[in-house]
């Protein structure tokens, strides 16, 4: 039975080491950031940090993280308290439809959490695996710019 | 949508929170109701009752009641902004339902960029209405005159005495039906139309709160998910396998060529239909038409011929020279990044609620009440938020899935939601087209005639309260045969939509080969044909220009008559630095114009691009747009909508088209069919030029069909050579630039 730390809270869920933990998030922990986008790792909507890492959670099995500080786009921060990077998004207007915002914010929080100034070429590379199809791709730039400077 | 209606619940269970509806009105009211020939705008003429969009809730509360959905273009909040400052209340009064069958009014279909033109100004209109009738109200209450009284945040008062909507109506019913009589308010008086206002659903999505249909996880909710064919047509022979001793499976559901499976966990419902996909045997039929001789195909078939526009030139014998060019465009994805989903519940009495992403609720209940062969009243639809769609995606199909195997689970809501390759290989695409154009010039390279031919099938397949247009209905047992598609006429077309150029010629010719044959499956895609159509127009014109010996822009102004088209032209010309720009090797400039239908927003393109002749890559370099939405009620909306399309198109055109053969489509994730990623995306100005008191016009596909013109002109401008197909991949370029 699969010991996890979510968003700093302890947590014990009943499904088998191989289950996706996208899932055990999504379904078991009842937490809506992370969403099934491709399940193949190829488009970052279900991006989550592991130990302060971007992982892809479609592909992570449950029992590979055991332990280590997972955190969720929830743990950021909540509707009626944003974090910064958050709030940075809603400045912005950073979405259109939104479902790839979960992966946006939580790959730009990885990369601002090494790299607290980064350049906006840094910004496109570190984002460049996570796909919108809405074209929001320069607004959300502009709100990881944002975010970083008001660190 | 729901996230602003914590009572929602509380209606749909007929509660008393409602204040509805039948006191008589005050005289002025009346007399005005009965005064002829008020015309209604929009969606108020199907419902003319202000109750039907607005109502004076306990609590200091508003409920807006909108038929139209969101579907990431920030329409809602801008019906609240036009609600809000109608009535002259704060914008967190409204309670807002969208999209919900039981309570809203029927508005049809969220598409074709004319959200705003038929709901938001329903919704205006009938807020204007209310606080008129509710002024006059206070009038007789307060013995003031209604002049003398002032409305701030609901509360109107004058003369020393005030009172609240609330107050006002509190326990009473209200049965007005709009006059057609009462003016909006000035752009001065407003709080909130045009004016910088955040979108009320990007909190809840920056933040992980819930507002996706994707995110709804109802008590006793179960996982279904279904195997599809491996090919169009597949009929489903056998399966040797039985998952149903599988960890988790509850049912194994097969009718006909339909099969699917429920789970109690979402992985074990994909694993089990793996499982079974694995074990399925298919009968494939043969001589299918390809994505390699689509083009060929499309000419072939028999077709209905539809002409739009036929006037002859009255100086045809000033023709000197006629050119012709053909340009294709292939099969596009919508692509969303989120498959789509849907939760259906049947209840002991065999009526069925879908909590869906759908465009057009009323219309895909009436579908799947046919599928199910039950009374329409029996199927409703509550709508919740998706993933962008950009159109008519696979939304109502993983509806009729979910209602399908709910059928097996009395009482317990089942929930599907597509897999990415399901939705890459299933959803209806924007149709492959073949656009011919030719013009007959005069000596000085003017243009003399205009004639535009266009091959392509449906662009129009939505549910339309029929079966057969449900994916899954066409599998089933008693299957339900996908209806004869037809082409969407005047004044929105479909295939032909834009294919008439707004330039004035002497003479124009537009005609349509509608295939009623599908070679792939497809359905609205952003902007229909305006992307095949306009790519075309704006790419021989170019050409044209440049034969002429005169600059792009002003061969254009030449038979661009329509004064905002030719301001939006030039000031898009103007922000991009068109007479000021240097030409240098391996780089580009192009320009491109269309107004949206012709009827709807006016957009132009410019951009720069940069062309690899060795590998044949090309990059774009920075983008300028201007604009003309009418009167603008969301600047930032506007912009955010057009700027998303830019990209969209730039992606279509650069690198996109689903690829099928005798054994499937093969486009089945985002490594077989890209798009733009971060990288890629250069600069993008975007202005809006404002025209208050002007109808809104919807912009939210008008930046389709430009922007892939403007992008084949910058790569001609970069080469010397003119790419007339559709993807422009480095393959292609570079057998161009060698041939």
């Amino acid at each position: 039975m699969p010991k996890l730390k979510v968003n700093g809270r302890a947590q014990e869920v009943a499904v088998p080491d191989d289950t996706p933990l996208l899932y055990v998030l999504r379904n078991d922990l009842k937490l809506n950031g992370p969403k099934y986008g491709c399940g193949l790792s190829q488009c970052g909507s279900c991006t989550v940090l592991v130990d302060g890492q971007a992982v892809r959670s479609c592909v992570t099995p449950v029992g590979s993280v055991t332990g280590q500080d997972i955190t969720t786009l929830e743990g950021l921060g909540t509707l009626e308290k944003p974090s910064k990077l958050q709030q940075a998004f809603i400045d912005e207007q950073a979405a259109q439809c939104g479902y790839c915002l979960n992966g946006m914010i939580m790959s730009a929080q990885a990369l601002l959490d090494k790299s607290p100034k980064p350049t906006e070429a840094q910004v496109r590379s570190a984002l460049d695996g996570n796909l919108c199809r809405c074209g929001v791709h320069n607004r959300v730039v502009r709100a990881v710019m944002r975010a970083s400077r008001g660190a | 949508m729901n996230i602003m209606n914590p009572t929602r619940r509380a209606l749909l269970q007929g509660g008393s929170l409602t204040l509805a509806f039948s006191l008589v009105p005050p005289a002025l009211a009346q007399r005005a109701a009965k005064m002829e020939g008020a015309a209604l705008p929009g969606d108020l003429k199907l419902y003319p009752k202000i109750s039907s969009w607005l109502r004076i809730e306990e609590g200091g509360k508003v409920r807006l009641l909108f038929g139209k959905v969101e579907i990431g273009q920030g329409i809602v909040t801008a019906a609240a902004q036009l609600a809000a400052d109608e009535l002259d209340i704060d914008m967190k009064r409204l309670v807002i339902v969208s999209g919900d069958t039981r309570v809203v009014p029927n508005e049809g279909v969220t598409a074709g960029s004319q959200s705003m033109q038929y709901g938001g100004v329903a919704v205006q209109i009938a807020a204007a209405e209310l606080r008129a009738y509710l002024v006059a109200r206070a009038a007789e209450k307060l013995g003031v005159d209604a002049a003398k009284l002032r409305v701030v945040d609901g509360t109107i008062s004058g003369g020393g005495k005030s009172v609240t909507y609330w107050d006002l109506v509190a326990g009473q019913k209200i049965d007005i039906e709009a006059t057609g009589t009462v003016k909006v308010k000035e752009a001065k008086d407003r709080r909130y139309i045009g004016k910088k206002v955040g979108r009320l659903d990007i909190p809840p999505k920056a933040t992980g709160a819930l507002i996706f249909i994707q995110d709804l996880r109802p008590d006793g909710m179960l996982h279904g998910r279904v195997v599809r064919p491996p090919a169009y047509g597949a009929k489903l022979v056998s399966v040797d396998r039985d998952v149903a001793t599988m960890p988790g499976v509850k049912r194994v559901v097969r009718d006909g060529s339909f099969l699917g499976v429920i789970a109690e966990r979402e992985e074990q419902a994909m694993a089990a239909a793996e499982a079974l996909r694995r074990a399925t045997t298919w009968d494939l039929p043969k001589d299918v038409p390809t994505s390699d001789t689509i083009y060929d195909w499309l000419k072939a078939q028999p077709a209905k011929l539809i002409t739009i526009k036929d006037v002859a030139s009255p100086i045809a014998d000033k023709t000197k020279k006629v050119v012709e060019a053909e340009y294709r465009r292939p099969y596009h994805m919508h692509a969303t990044i989120g498959p789509s989903t849907a939760i259906a519940t049947v209840a002991g009495d065999g009526s069925v609620l879908i909590q869906t992403h759908t465009q057009s609720p009323f219309e895909t209940a009436a579908a799947i009440a046919q599928m199910l062969n039950v009374p329409k009243e029996k199927v409703q639809c509550e709508h919740w938020q998706g993933a962008g769609c950009y159109g008519h995606n696979a939304m109502d199909d993983a509806a009729a899935d979910a209602a399908l195997l709910a059928r097996y689970m009395t009482g317990r809501p089942v929930r599907v939601q597509w897999s990415r390759q399901d939705e890459h290989k299933w959803e209806p695409y924007g149709s492959a087209m073949v656009v011919r154009v030719k013009a007959s010039l005069d000596e000085k390279g003017d243009i003399v005639d205009w004639d535009h031919t266009i091959w392509s099938t449906s662009h129009g397949t939505r549910p339309g309260g029929r079966a057969g247009n449900l994916l899954p209905a066409q599998t089933l047992e008693k299957a339900h045969p996908l209806p004869t598609p037809v082409n969407g006429g005047a004044p929105n077309y479909a295939a032909d939509r834009n294919g008439i150029p707004l330039y004035e010629f002497a003479g124009t010719h537009v005609r349509t080969h509608f295939v009623e044959k599908l070679a792939a499956r497809a359905s609205s895609t952003r902007g229909l044909g305006a992307y095949g159509n306009v790519f075309a127009i704006e790419s021989f014109i170019d050409d044209l220009a440049r034969a002429a010996k005169a600059d792009p822009v002003e061969y254009r102004l030449r038979y661009l008559k329509d004064p905002r088209a030719r301001e939006v032209l030039q000031k898009t010309a103007e922000m991009f630095g068109w007479s000021k720009w240097k030409a240098a090797p391996g780089k580009g400039r192009g320009i491109a114009f269309a107004r949206y239908k012709n009827l709807s927003t006016y957009t132009a393109i410019a951009m720069e691009v940069e062309v690899e002749k060795a590998s044949g890559a090309i990059r774009v370099k920075r983008v300028s747009s201007a604009n003309d939405a009418g009167e603008i009620v969301s600047y930032d909306g506007i912009v955010n909508q057009v700027e998303g399309g830019i990209i969209q198109s730039l992606s279509w055109t650069l690198k996109e088209g689903v690829r099928f053969d005798e054994k499937g489509v093969r486009s089945e994730d985002w490594t077989s069919y890209p798009i733009l990623t971060f990288s890629e995306i250069p600069p993008i100005d975007v202005k809006v030029i404002d025209r208050p008191g002007q109808p809104f016009l919807g912009a939210g596909e008008a930046s389709q069909g430009p922007t892939g013109a403007a992008l084949a002109n910058a790569v001609m401008d970069a080469t010397g050579v003119r790419f007339r197909d559709v993807p422009f991949l480095p393959s292609r370029i570079k057998a161009g630039l060698m041939a």
